[in-house]
C-alpha cells in the first residue's frame, strides 16, 4: 500500500470513529471541557448531523452541476453566443459575493431551516462550475474540433462525444471548488437552523465548550479534506486518460 | 583567440560532450553543426559556463575561463539564441542596452551605442528605440537579439540556432546581414546550427559534432570535398556537393577577358548563381560587372571544369 | 426573418426586458408595523401618488426598452442608468408617502420587485459595458463615478426613511466600528499573508522539494471549512496565551480579533504562495536563458525579469485573497471578532431582515469594489507588449 493510501485509510477510520463512536475520544477532549459540561456532544446523533450535512451538500451540488453545465452549453452554442460576454461577467462578479452573505440574504426570502441553506449552496455552487465549463467548452483545441467536423459528426455528436469529454477535467475542477465551498457554507447553515455539523461548533462557541468546537471542526474538516482528495484523484485519473495536463 | 581544450561534459554517466578540442581564431565565424543530441549546444554553453564542464578548459586570449566569476565572464561574451529571448517588458533600446547597463556604462554612452547598433542593423533608432518586442516582426526581433548580444563589444559572440525560428526568406537575409556585420566589426563568432547549408554559408570554419565528439573541423571546402566520416558525408549530402562547393566560390575567381550577351551579374555573385543564370537563360557565357561596369565574362565551360576539380584532392 | 430580428434586437436585452416586465408585478416595497414582523407587499404603482409614480414608472420602462437594441451600447448603458435613477426616485417618493400616517414604529423595506429590477438593470449595464470592453483606465474612472454618485445619494439623506437606514441610524457608531474592523481583518490579513507568502513563494520557486512539501499543506488548510477553522483558532490561541509566558501581555487571547485574523492569514497563504510560484514560472525559458547568458545574477534576474513578468499573476493571487477574506471576515462576527458579520448574525437571531442587510450589503459591495479594482490593477501590471501580443 502506498503511503498516500495508508494515510487515507487512517483518515477514513478516524472520521468513522469520530462520528460513530465519539465516546472513545472523551479522554482526548476532556482537558478542553469546562467543569461540569459534557465532553462529547450528545444533543443529536453525530451520524444524523453528518448525513444531513452531506445530504444538503450533495443535493445542492447535483442541482448546481446540472444547471451550470446546461447553462454553459447553452451560452457556448451559436444561438447563445450573445449571452457569452454577459455570462463571463456574471460568473466573475457573482463569485465575489461572499457565500455567507448569500446564505444570510436567502433567509429573508425563504425563512429559516434547510431551505435557505440549500438555495444558497445551489446558487453559489453554480458559478464555479458554470465558469469552468464555459472555459472548457470555449477553449477546445481547434484542430480537434476541425477534425470532428471533418469526419462528419453532427453538432449533438460533437458536443457529447468530443466537447464535453475534453472539457471534463475543467468541469470537475469547478465541481471540486463548488463542493468544498458548499461543505463550508453548509456548516454556517446551522446558524439559520439547518441541521448540519455546524451545530456542534456553534453549540461549543455559545457555551464556551472547546471540546465541542474541536469535535465539530475535526469532523467537518476531515469530511472536506477527504471529499477534496477524492475529487482531485478522480480529476487526475481523467486527465491522465485524456493525456492533458 | 578562443581555445577549447579537451573539454568533456558527463550527464548521468554518459558523455554529452566527449573530449573536444578546437581553436577559434579571432575575427572569424566558426559554425558547429550536428544533429539534435550531438552535444553542440552543450559545447557552446560550456564556453560561457551556462553549463560547467566536467573536465577540460576554455581559454579566451590565453586566460582560462574557469578562474573568472561566472557573471563577469558572461558579460564579456555575447549570447544570442533561437527565439531571440528578448525581454518582453523592456523596449528595444532597453533590451539592447541590457549588458552595458549590467557593466555600469553611463547613460549617454549606452544611448549612443544603442543607436549605433540599430543603424548597423538598418532599424532607424527614432522608429524602433521605444517599441516593445511584441510590436516587431520575427526578423526584426532576431536582429534586436543579435544587436543585444553585440552591445558591449564582446570578445566573443555565441549564437545558438540564432535563425532557427525564422522563415526561409527572412532567414537568408539575416544570414547575409550577420556576415556583413561580422566583417564590418571583426567579431569572433561561435555559432551552433543543425543546418549544414547555413554552416557552409556562414562559417569560415565548420566543426561537425556527432554523439558528443568533434568528428571534423575545417574550412567549408574541406568539409565538402573531404568528409571525414560517413556521418559528415551524409550531412553534406551526396548529389548536392558540387553545387555547395560552387556556392562557396565567387565569379571573380574564374573571371576571363571578353564579352558576352544578355543580363550581367556582379563579380561578388557565387559560381552557383552564375551557373543558374547560364542554364536558365540558355547562354554559354554571362557578362560580369563591378559596380555596374563590365569587367569581363564567366563561361559555362569554366564553371564546369571548376566543379569537376572537386574530385581531385586539394 | 428571425435572423434579421436577431441582428437588430439584443438577445440579453430581450431577455432582461421580459424579466423586468414580470418583476414590475412583484411587490416593490413592503410596509410593516414594526421592524420584526413581516411586511405587506406594495406593488410599484401603489407606492405613491400618480404624480410620483408615473415619471418613475416611465423611467423604468424607458430604461428596459433602451436595453433592447443590439447596437448602440452607450445608449443601452444610459438606459440602464435612467432605470436605476427611476428606482431611486420611486424609493424616495414611496418611503415618504407609505410612512405617512402609518405609525411611529412602521417600517418600509425594499421588496423583491425592487431587488429584481435592480439586478436586471445592473446586468443590463454589465452587458452593455462588456460589449464596449473599456480599457482598465476607463473602467477605473467608471468605478469611481459609480462610487461617488452612490455615496452622494446615500449621504443626501433622501433614502433615510427606508428601514435599512433606520437600522443604520440607530447604530451609526457600531457600524463604523464594524466597518473598520472588517477592513482591518480583510486588508490586515492580506498584508501579513503577502509578507509571509511572497518570500515563501520565491523559496518554493527555487526549491522543488520545499514546494512539494508546502503547497499540499497549504491547500489542505484551505479545504478546512471556515467555521471549523475559526473555531479551532480559539482554543489554540487560548492555549498559547496561557502556556507561553508574556503572550497574554502581547495581546494574544483566545477570543475576538486575533483568532479571526489568524484564520484569515492561514486561508490567504495558498493563493499568495501558489500564484507567486506560478508568476515566477511565467517567464519564458528562452528569456531566462538569455538573461543568464548575458551575465545577470540570480537576484537581478528575479528583480528585473521574473518579478515584473510575473506581477499580473501574483496580483491575481492577491485579488483572490482579498475577495475571499472580505467574505470570510463575516464569520468573525460569530466568534466575537467584529466586522459586518456582527450585524448579519444579530439580524439572523432577531429575524430582522434589514439588520442582516446592513451587514451583508456593505460586505458584498466591498467585495465587488475590491474585485473590480484588483482586476484593473492586474491589467495595468501587464506590460504593454503582452496586451499586443
Amino acid at each position: 500500500m502506498s503511503r498516500a493510501n495508508f494515510l487515507r485509510v487512517i483518515v477514513v477510520s478516524l472520521l468513522l470513529a469520530l462520528v460513530l463512536r465519539p465516546e472513545w475520544f472523551a479522554p482526548m477532549f476532556e482537558p478542553f471541557t469546562p467543569p461540569g459540561a459534557a465532553v462529547i456532544y450528545d444533543r443529536t446523533s453525530l451520524l444524523s448531523l453528518s448525513l444531513s450535512h452531506l445530504g444538503i451538500v450533495a443535493l445542492a451540488s447535483v442541482a448546481a452541476i446540472v444547471v451550470a453545465v446546461l447553462l454553459a452549453i447553452l451560452v457556448t452554442r451559436p444561438q447563445g453566443k450573445a449571452f457569452l460576454p454577459l455570462s463571463r461577467t456574471i460568473a466573475n462578479m457573482g463569485q465575489t459575493f461572499p457565500p455567507v452573505a448569500v446564505l444570510a440574504l436567502a433567509v429573508p426570502m425563504l425563512g429559516f431551516g434547510a431551505g435557505p441553506t440549500l438555495v444558497a449552496l445551489f446558487l453559489y455552487g453554480i458559478l464555479p462550475i458554470f465558469e469552468n465549463t464555459m472555459t472548457g467548452l470555449s477553449t477546445l483545441p481547434p484542430a480537434t474540433m476541425e477534425a470532428a467536423r471533418g469526419i462528419g459528426l453532427s453538432r449533438r455528436q460533437r458536443l457529447l462525444q468530443v466537447e464535453l469529454p475534453l472539457a471534463l477535467p475543467l468541469i470537475l475542477t469547478g465541481v471540486r471548488l463548488s463542493v468544498v465551498i458548499a461543505i463550508g457554507t453548509a456548516t454556517i447553515g446551522s446558524t439559520v437552523a439547518a441541521h448540519t455539523l455546524g451545530e456542534v461548533i456553534i453549540a461549543g462557541l455559545l457555551t464556551n465548550n472547546t471540546s465541542y468546537v474541536l469535535q465539530g471542526g475535526l469532523i467537518v474538516g476531515l469530511f472536506a479534506v477527504l471529499i477534496y482528495d477524492a475529487l482531485t484523484q478522480l480529476e487526475a485519473s481523467i486527465r491522465k486518460r485524456l493525456g492533458v495536463k | 583567440m578562443i581555445e577549447i581544450d579537451n573539454i568533456t561534459k558527463v550527464y548521468d554517466g554518459r558523455p554529452a560532450v566527449d573530449a573536444v578540442s578546437m581553436t577559434i581564431e579571432s575575427a572569424t565565424i566558426t559554425a558547429i553543426v550536428g544533429t539534435s543530441g550531438s552535444g553542440k549546444s552543450t559545447l557552446l554553453r560550456m564556453v560561457n559556463r551556462l553549463v560547467e564542464p566536467t573536465s577540460g578548459q576554455v581559454r579566451i586570449n590565453g586566460e582560462p575561463t574557469a578562474g573568472l566569476p561566472k557573471n563577469a565572464l558572461r558579460r564579456r561574451i555575447g549570447y544570442a539564441i533561437q527565439g531571440h529571448g528578448l525581454f518582453p517588458h523592456h523596449t528595444v533600446a532597453r533590451n539592447i542596452g541590457a549588458v552595458p547597463r549590467l557593466l555600469g556604462w553611463d547613460k549617454d554612452k549606452i544611448y549612443t551605442r544603442v543607436n549605433e547598433l540599430l543603424d548597423l542593423f538598418s532599424m532607424p533608432p527614432d522608429e524602433f528605440r521605444d517599441r516593445y518586442p511584441a510590436e516587431l516582426s520575427g526578423g526584426q526581433q532576431q536582429r534586436v537579439g543579435v544587436a543585444r548580444a553585440l552591445a558591449s563589444r564582446p570578445d566573443l559572440l555565441l549564437m545558438d540556432e540564432p535563425f532557427g525560428a525564422l522563415d526561409p526568406i527572412i532567414r537568408t537575409r539575416a544570414q547575409t546581414d550577420l556576415h556583413r556585420i561580422q566583417r564590418t566589426l571583426g567579431s569572433t563568432i561561435l555559432l551552433v546550427t543543425h543546418d549544414m547549408e547555413e554552416a557552409i554559408q556562414l562559417g569560415d570554419q565548420v566543426a561537425v559534432m556527432d554523439q558528443g565528439q568533434l568528428v571534423q573541423h575545417g574550412t567549408p571546402a574541406e568539409i565538402i570535398t573531404n568528409p571525414a566520416t560517413e556521418f559528415v558525408a551524409e550531412m553534406v549530402g551526396g548529389v548536392d556537393r558540387p553545387l555547395r562547393l560552387l556556392s562557396l566560390l565567387s565569379v571573380s575567381q574564374i573571371l576571363e577577358e571578353g564579352a558576352a550577351e544578355g543580363e550581367p551579374i556582379d563579380e561578388e555573385a557565387s559560381l552557383r548563381e552564375a551557373l543558374s543564370v547560364c542554364l536558365w537563360s540558355g547562354r554559354n557565357a554571362v557578362p560580369v560587372e563591378r559596380n555596374g561596369n563590365p569587367i569581363g565574362r564567366v563561361t559555362l565551360e569554366a564553371i564546369r571544369s571548376r566543379a569537376e576539380g572537386i574530385h581531385e584532392p586539394s | 426573418m428571425p435572423n434579421r430580428i436577431k441582428s437588430i434586437v439584443s438577445g440579453p436585452g430581450l431577455f432582461f426586458t421580459g424579466l423586468g416586465l414580470v418583476a414590475l408585478y412583484a411587490p416593490f416595497m413592503t410596509l410593516a408595523a414594526n421592524r420584526i414582523v413581516a411586511g405587506e407587499g406594495v406593488p410599484v404603482w401603489d407606492v405613491a401618488g400618480p404624480e410620483a409614480v408615473i415619471p418613475g414608472f416611465a423611467g423604468l420602462l424607458a430604461g428596459l426598452a433602451l436595453g433592447l437594441p443590439a447596437a448602440w451600447q452607450v445608449l443601452r448603458l444610459t438606459g440602464a442608468m435612467i432605470g436605476i435613477a427611476a428606482l431611486i426616485w420611486l424609493l424616495m417618493e414611496g418611503s415618504t408617502s407609505l410612512l405617512e400616517g402609518a405609525g411611529t414604529y412602521a417600517r418600509v423595506s425594499l421588496g423583491s420587485g425592487f431587488w429584481c429590477l435592480l439586478a436586471i438593470l445592473l446586468l443590463l449595464a454589465a452587458d452593455a459595458l462588456s460589449s464596449l470592453s473599456p480599457g482598465p483606465k476607463m473602467r477605473g474612472a467608471l468605478l469611481a463615478v459609480a462610487i461617488v454618485v452612490s455615496a452622494m445619494v446615500l449621504w443626501s439623506g433622501v433614502l433615510t426613511d427606508l428601514s435599512i437606514f433606520r437600522e443604520y441610524a440607530s447604530r451609526q457608531d457600531a457600524f463604523f466600528n464594524a466597518a473598520w474592523r472588517h477592513l482591518g481583518l480583510a486588508f490586515g490579513s492580506l498584508v501579513v499573508a503577502a509578507a509571509i507568502g511572497f518570500p515563501l513563494g520565491v523559496y518554493c520557486h527555487r526549491n522543488k522539494s520545499l514546494r512539494s512539501a508546502v503547497l499540499p499543506v497549504l491547500s489542505f488548510l484551505q479545504t478546512i471549512p471556515s467555521l471549523a477553522m475559526f473555531g479551532i483558532m480559539i482554543p489554540l490561541l487560548a492555549w498559547v496565551s496561557s502556556a507561553i509566558p508574556g503572550a497574554r501581555e502581547l495581546g494574544v487571547v483566545g477570543i475576538g480579533f486575533l483568532p479571526a485574523f489568524l484564520a484569515l492569514v492561514i486561508y490567504s497563504l495558498l493563493p499568495v504562495v501558489a500564484n507567486t510560484v506560478a508568476g515566477l514560472e511565467a517567464t519564458p525559458i528562452v528569456t531566462l536563458d538569455a538573461a543568464r547568458g548575458m551575465g545577470m545574477t540570480r537576484h537581478q534576474r528575479l528583480i528585473q525579469i521574473q518579478l515584473p513578468l510575473g506581477l499580473p499573476v501574483m496580483l491575481a493571487g492577491l485579488r483572490i485573497v482579498l475577495v475571499q477574506n472580505i467574505g470570510l471576515a463575516v464569520i468573525a462576527g460569530l466568534i466575537g471578532g467584529g466586522g459586518f458579520g456582527t450585524f448579519v448574525f444579530q439580524g439572523l437571531n432577531q429575524t430582522a431582515t434589514d439588520l442582516i442587510l446592513l451587514g451583508a450589503l456593505p460586505t458584498v459591495i466591498l467585495a465587488l469594489i475590491s474585485a473590480i479594482t484588483m482586476d484593473i490593477l492586474v491589467e495595468l501590471a501587464r506590460p504593454n507588449k503582452m496586451r499586443h501580443g
